[in-house]
């Protein structure tokens, strides 16, 4: 193997371990809060690569109509709550939320898709039609759960990763898609041409990962949240109310997702089930962090990451296998450190 | 802003029914908490202290009447009832351990997060000044700290919520005897500032010291009540319900 070509996978195995990176720590931080293993973040990304070539081409995409369901769906929960004797008025403020915000970004969406705003408002109208996806997902398949076990959850998240599966190819169809890059061109550095594109994913991602480091460590909001991970019960008697902070960690796991979505669009070609195998990687790194760490979520990413690049040259065939076979030396590293989180905790 | 007059009691218990599943822990309590005065509930392990605390604070689901300051909470989620200026120091302190003494105080004032940042931070100052170990800690994090810290800062945290009424879940629970009587005396001065307290105790003697009123509680009811003074003069009562000091002997 070359410097160069080695320099080159290199790139590469940078480039999809920042997107592991921000899959891996959205994992990490849904997990940490609700107990939840959400395996349908990958679909976020699907939902959101396909949704942007959907606007590329001036087509209003097929999402659209899952999230108006959703939010229908959603709405009617909280109606059916507020009919059977919670008469708060939270409860109808919640209500017409989930019904009206998707329907109001349906309305956007079919006004302006056709009419060639350009690349960056396709990228808002993406943000505003796949980030909701978060919330609606917990209000409507999670939240009716309670205080479910993680196995629970974890079989509730299997069946939505499924529905969203195939509503992903009944919205999007099975033709794998492709989007220009957010700029063009590739710059030596050291000698080796990197893609514009990837130095964009990788400052994309380090920027949000500075963000979240800073949400999480400064703001009292993220504390709040860093605090119903750690005690949910010191959680509540300070006036975090469990809900919300699931609401607003679902919230911040839709923007992750559709963040990626945007960033692998142009740098692959994303299939209705693209998505699921980035969600797979992400979640590897994330059981590398012991579902807890977010520093060791995002370097098991960037390692995961090279480690595909080089294998895919040496393999290529066997990539996804040899890939997704770290999955047991990591168990069985995971398993003789003491410090993971136990699922029951007191 | 109370609706009532300054002689109703702060908080005012009826006929508290508390279950986990079929199993009743709390069956009919009816108690009062008068403004500005400390009063106790000690009872045996297993009587139903802490879930009669947790219920009142919301974490638990209870049938009954509970209002505070003339205001029904019965229903309330706990974020309501603490911004009614109710406040629970429970039994497990249930700190933050893997966050500073400075951000467990933080999100003391969660319930207060819309209010102007300057209060808040008056009453952070307030309770480094009560607390001077907690300040000289507040980058440490709160699993570090020793079991009187940890205490401290659990009280100081729930303080930080700015409470009418402060509920201590055995404060002096695992702490040697010194710093229980730090402890207690850290109530007693809260009263002093306008707190109300009800405190929960199986350190009878101290406790009953510092408290106006007392309730014992025996299998979930109450079985006698009376000024602090009668209990603590009731040497039977103490021997046979509390077995503390020289009770512990003769049980
Ligand atoms: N989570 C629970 N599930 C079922 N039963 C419970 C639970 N918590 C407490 N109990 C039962 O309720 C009764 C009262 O318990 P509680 O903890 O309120 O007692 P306590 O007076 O605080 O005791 P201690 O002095 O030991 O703290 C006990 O019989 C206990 O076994
Ligand atoms: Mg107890």
């Amino acid at each position: 193997m070359s410097y160069l070509i080695g320099a080159l996978l290199a790139q590469d195995g940078l480039t999809n371990g920042a997107i592991y990176a921000l899959i891996a720590l959205a994992l990490v931080m849904v997990f940490s809060v609700t107990r939840i293993i959400f395996i349908p973040q990958g679909e976020i990304v699907t939902y959101s690569s396909l949704s942007l070539a959907s606007l590329q081409q001036g087509t209003a995409p097929g999402s659209i109509w899952l999230i108006v369901a959703l939010g229908l769906l959603a709405a009617g929960l909280e109606g059916f709550g507020y009919l059977r004797g919670d008469r708060s008025t939270s409860r109808l403020r919640a209500m017409a939320a989930y019904g009206l915000v998707p329907l109001a970004v349906a309305a956007l969406t079919f006004a302006t898709a056709g009419a060639g705003f350009g690349f960056l408002w396709n990228i808002v109208l993406v943000l505003l039609i796949v980030v909701p996806m978060g919330p609606l997902i917990y209000r409507v398949a999670f939240r009716p759960l309670g205080d479910a076990t993680v196995l629970h959850s974890l079989i509730v998240a299997m069946a939505v990763h499924f529905v969203l599966l195939g509503c992903g190819l009944l919205a999007f169809g099975p033709e794998g898609v492709r989007t220009p890059p957010l700029i063009a061109g590739r710059f030596p550095v050291f000698g080796v041409p990197v893609s514009a594109q990837a130095m964009v994913v990788v400052a994309v991602a380090i920027v949000a990962i500075i963000a979240m480091a800073l949400y999480f460590g400064r703001t009292l909001s993220g504390k709040a949240l860093r605090a119903t991970a750690f005690n949910r019960v010191g959680a509540r008697l300070v006036g975090i109310r469990t809900e919300q902070a699931a609401r607003l960690v679902f919230l911040l796991a839709g923007f992750a997702g559709a963040l990626c979505g945007i960033l692998v669009a142009p740098i692959t070609t994303v299939y209705y089930d693209t998505g699921f195998l980035i969600g797979l990687k992400g979640f590897i790194a994330a059981i590398f962090a012991g579902l807890a760490s977010y520093p060791l979520a995002a370097l098991g990413a960037v390692l995961l990451g090279l480690f595909e690049s080089y294998s895919s040259f040496f393999a290529s065939l066997y990539k996804d296998a040899i890939v997704f076979a770290l999955i047991i030396p990591i168990l069985l590293w995971r398993s003789l450190r003491s410090t993971h989180v136990e699922e029951d905790e007191e | 802003m109370s609706g009532t007059s300054p002689d109703t009691p702060l908080l005012c218990v009826r006929d508290l029914h508390v279950s986990y599943g079929p199993v009743e822990a709390v069956g009919g309590i009816s108690l009062d908490v008068p403004r500005g005065a400390i009063v106790s509930v000690i009872g045996p392990n297993g009587a139903g202290k802490s879930t009669l605390l947790n219920a009142l604070m919301g974490l638990l689901p209870s049938k009954g009447q509970a209002t505070l300051d003339g205001r029904d909470v019965a229903a309330m989620p706990v974020e309501d009832r603490l911004r009614r200026g109710l406040c629970l120091v429970s039994e497990k302190r249930e700190l933050f351990a893997e966050m500073s003494v400075a951000d467990n105080l933080a999100l003391g004032a969660y319930s207060r997060r819309h209010e102007p940042k300057g209060a808040v931070e008056a009453d952070l100052e307030a309770g480094y000044q009560r607390f001077p170990r907690l300040k000289e800690r507040r980058h440490q994090t709160a699993g570090t700290l020793s079991g009187g810290e940890r205490q401290m800062l659990a009280i100081a945290r729930a303080l930080m919520a700015r409470p009418q009424l402060l509920m201590l879940d055995e404060p002096s629970l695992g702490l040697a005897p010194l710093i229980v009587a730090e402890v207690l005396e850290t109530v007693s001065e809260l009263r002093r500032s306008g707190v109300s307290i009800l405190i929960v105790e199986q350190n009878a003697r101290a406790v009953l010291r510092i408290a106006d009123y007392g309730y014992v509680l025996e299998q979930g009811r109450i079985a006698m009540e009376g000024d602090a003074a009668t209990l603590l003069a009731d040497e039977r009562l103490i021997q046979t319900y509390l077995g503390f000091g020289k009770g512990e002997a003769a049980a």
